[in-house]
């Protein structure tokens, strides 16, 4: 077996100072192998993003370790390409100055031939040749989000962090997308970590499901293998027994926790009643 | 066409005319009307009810010099300072006409050797005080932004250097542009003081007052700016690991841009403002110096011209702003601007 690409080990992250500290994230274990796509669900607020960042490097972990092919990380680092949630485009800059933003800081050495050609080929990659000198403000969310994947991808980096890249579209955008976005991690051989609230968007898409389990701190659930075959048709899913039952599983097992954790709460309430009376 | 018209009208700051347009092209010619009425009727009728009201009341207030102008007064001083505008340029033109006739014979009957022009003496009219202190509002403002912008970049990239200035630039912020314009001179003339006459009365002292009073006002947006740049846009910058200065070239300064110019835009304004005053004090040119001038002949007529000045000074305030409104909106990219 070859060793996975992101290692991680009793990691944990809280925010704020001692006093008012919230745990975020507690004792994450987890190994995402090369050239997989992983998909994690989980309800919002629990976490997700700030699992992103760590793996970005955008947060240092609290405690833990957290290893990329096996080094630590210390710091970004433009081989993990992230995808933001809001697309975190530069609103002054044009699809093509977006895109050249990274081409120009990546491709120092290549003249400025080459990289006009470079930054083309990924604008081409994601289908928006005809709004290359649009500004964010004229493109719609599915087309900014294809920006915001045209600038990851032209890094060329070895794998892709997406936060969330698809849940403010509508729903037919939003099946376009999912299609590129395969399209695309088939073609480049690249390891993805999805995030998504859709379990639907995870069966069809991923190799492998991680759920998170719901509240703070959280932590994650048993992963789901997804061996449906590829390419997974969106239409013959929903009569698919085998989609069915692991939509079912997987969102028995995120209710119940969620119930488990409700069932804290209310315990810790009534055993502050019964104190307090 | 009729939209692309519509979208230059309202990028120059012509709005009121949009519905005139519109109306050219029969859309809904009531609301048309109804709209064109709210934007350009009830001005006019406001300052139609000014002037009236002016008119009124100026024959009744007594001033040291006789009674106050009334608007017909003002109109007729107005026309008067234009005849002496173009009085002024013929006589300019014929001067150097009659100069170049003279060089010419001179260079004729003595070659070789070089005619020394004689200089144009007459008086300054109105339209060369009105350039005089738009070249120096124009430099003081650019002296303004030219520290401002750098020293707010600093200030909203480090709370250290915030913290360190900050005492400064709050006890700057309010003194009065007469406190700070006697400094000027003293300073910029003790700079000069061998460097012969010319150099003493030059448009130096009313911009550099220009400058101090007008830059906390461009420095303040800068900072806050710079340090309202969106995380997202920061983190797109750690991601592709930027250099800290590209970091704020290519991210944190147009991220701030729109900031920065609505701090330009205040900093004219006061800049124009704080002009005036210190052309009266500090310099013998500008429409500063000019009403100065105009309120040492203590008779009528020059009071009319200067209120004649005051209305070109509001004027040319209100146009500053309105270019600068234009300029800001150009670089906020879909974010609202308040007019």
């Amino acid at each position: 077996m070859t060793t996975p690409i992101f290692s991680l080990k009793n990691v944990s992250k809280g925010f704020g100072s001692t006093e008012s500290r919230t745990d975020v994230l507690r004792d994450i274990n987890l190994e995402i192998n090369d050239g997989e796509l992983l998909a994690m669900v989980g309800f919002s607020g629990t976490g997700k993003t700030t699992l992103i960042k760590l793996l970005a490097g955008l947060e240092t972990p609290d405690s833990g370790t957290l290893l990329f092919k096996g080094q630590p990380i210390t710091g970004t680092d433009p081989k993990r390409g992230v995808i933001f949630q809001n697309y975190s485009l530069l609103p002054w800059l044009t699809v093509t100055g977006n895109v050249g933003l990274a081409v120009n800081q990546l491709y120092r050495d290549r003249s400025k031939k080459e990289r006009r050609e470079i930054i083309e080929h990924y604008i081409e990659m994601v289908g928006l040749s005809d709004a290359m000198f649009k500004r964010p403000a004229e493109l719609s969310g599915g087309m900014r989000q294809r920006v915001s994947v045209a600038r990851a991808l032209s890094a060329d980096p070895e794998c892709l962090l997406m936060d969330e890249p698809l849940s403010a579209l509508d729903a037919l955008t939003r099946a376009v997308l999912q299609d590129q976005i395969l399209e695309i991690w088939k073609e480049q051989q690249k390891t993805v970590v999805l995030i998504t609230n859709s379990v639907d968007e995870a069966i069809l898409m991923a190799d492998r499901i991680i759920p998170f389990t719901p509240g703070t701190p959280s932590t994650l659930g048993p992963a789901f293998k997804v061996p449906l075959p590829r390419p997974r048709s969106r239409r013959s899913m929903n009569r698919n027994d085998l989609f069915k039952r692991l939509r079912n599983d997987i969102i028995h097992f995120l209710e119940s926790e969620k119930k488990k954790t409700q069932a804290a709460v209310e315990d810790d309430r009534l055993l502050e009643i019964k104190q307090a009376s | 066409m009729k939209q692309k018209l519509i979208n230059v009208l309202d990028l120059i700051g012509f709005t009121w005319l949009i519905p005139l347009v519109r109306l050219a092209t029969r859309e809904e010619p009531g609301e048309q009307i109804k709209q064109f009425f709210t934007m350009v009727g009830l001005p006019v009728i406001g300052l139609v009810l000014f002037f009236v009201a002016w008119g009124v009341v100026a024959s009744n207030i007594k001033t040291s010099v006789g009674n106050l102008p009334g608007p017909k007064k003002v109109w007729n001083s107005a026309g008067e300072m234009m005849t002496q505008h173009k009085i002024q340029k013929d006589k300019r033109a014929k001067h150097f006409d009659k100069e170049a006739a003279r060089k010419q014979k001179y260079e004729e009957k003595f070659p070789g050797k070089t005619y020394e022009a004689s200089q144009f003496t007459g008086s300054p009219t109105i339209v060369d005080y009105v350039r005089t202190s738009l070249i120096t509002v124009f430099f003081g403002f650019f002296m303004a932004v030219l520290i401002a912008v750098p020293l707010g970049v600093l200030c909203g990239l480090s709370k250290n250097f915030t913290a360190a200035i900050n005492p400064i630039i709050q006890l700057c912020r309010p003194v009065s542009p007469l406190a700070w314009v006697l400094i000027v001179i003293v300073v910029v003339d003790g700079l000069f003081e061998f460097k012969g006459d010319i150099w003493r009365n030059t448009f130096l002292h009313a911009a550099i007052t220009v400058c101090l009073c007008s830059l906390w006002a461009t420095l303040s947006n800068t900072a806050l700016g710079v340090s309202a740049v969106a995380q997202d846009h920061l983190n797109v910058a750690r991601v592709l690991n930027l250099s800290p200065l590209k970091k704020v070239w290519k991210i944190i300064l147009p991220s701030a841009v729109p900031y920065i110019f609505t701090g330009m835009r205040i900093t004219l304004g006061i800049g124009w403002m704080v002009l005036i005053v210190s052309e009266m004090m500090a310099s013998q040119k500008g429409l500063g110096h000019y009403i100065d001038l105009l309120y040492q002949n203590n008779n009528n007529e020059s009071l009319a011209k200067i209120i004649v000045c005051i209305f070109i000074i509001g004027a040319i305030g209100f146009l500053l702003d309105r270019t600068m409104f234009v300029l800001q909106r150009a670089v906020s990219f879909g974010r609202e601007v308040s007019a």
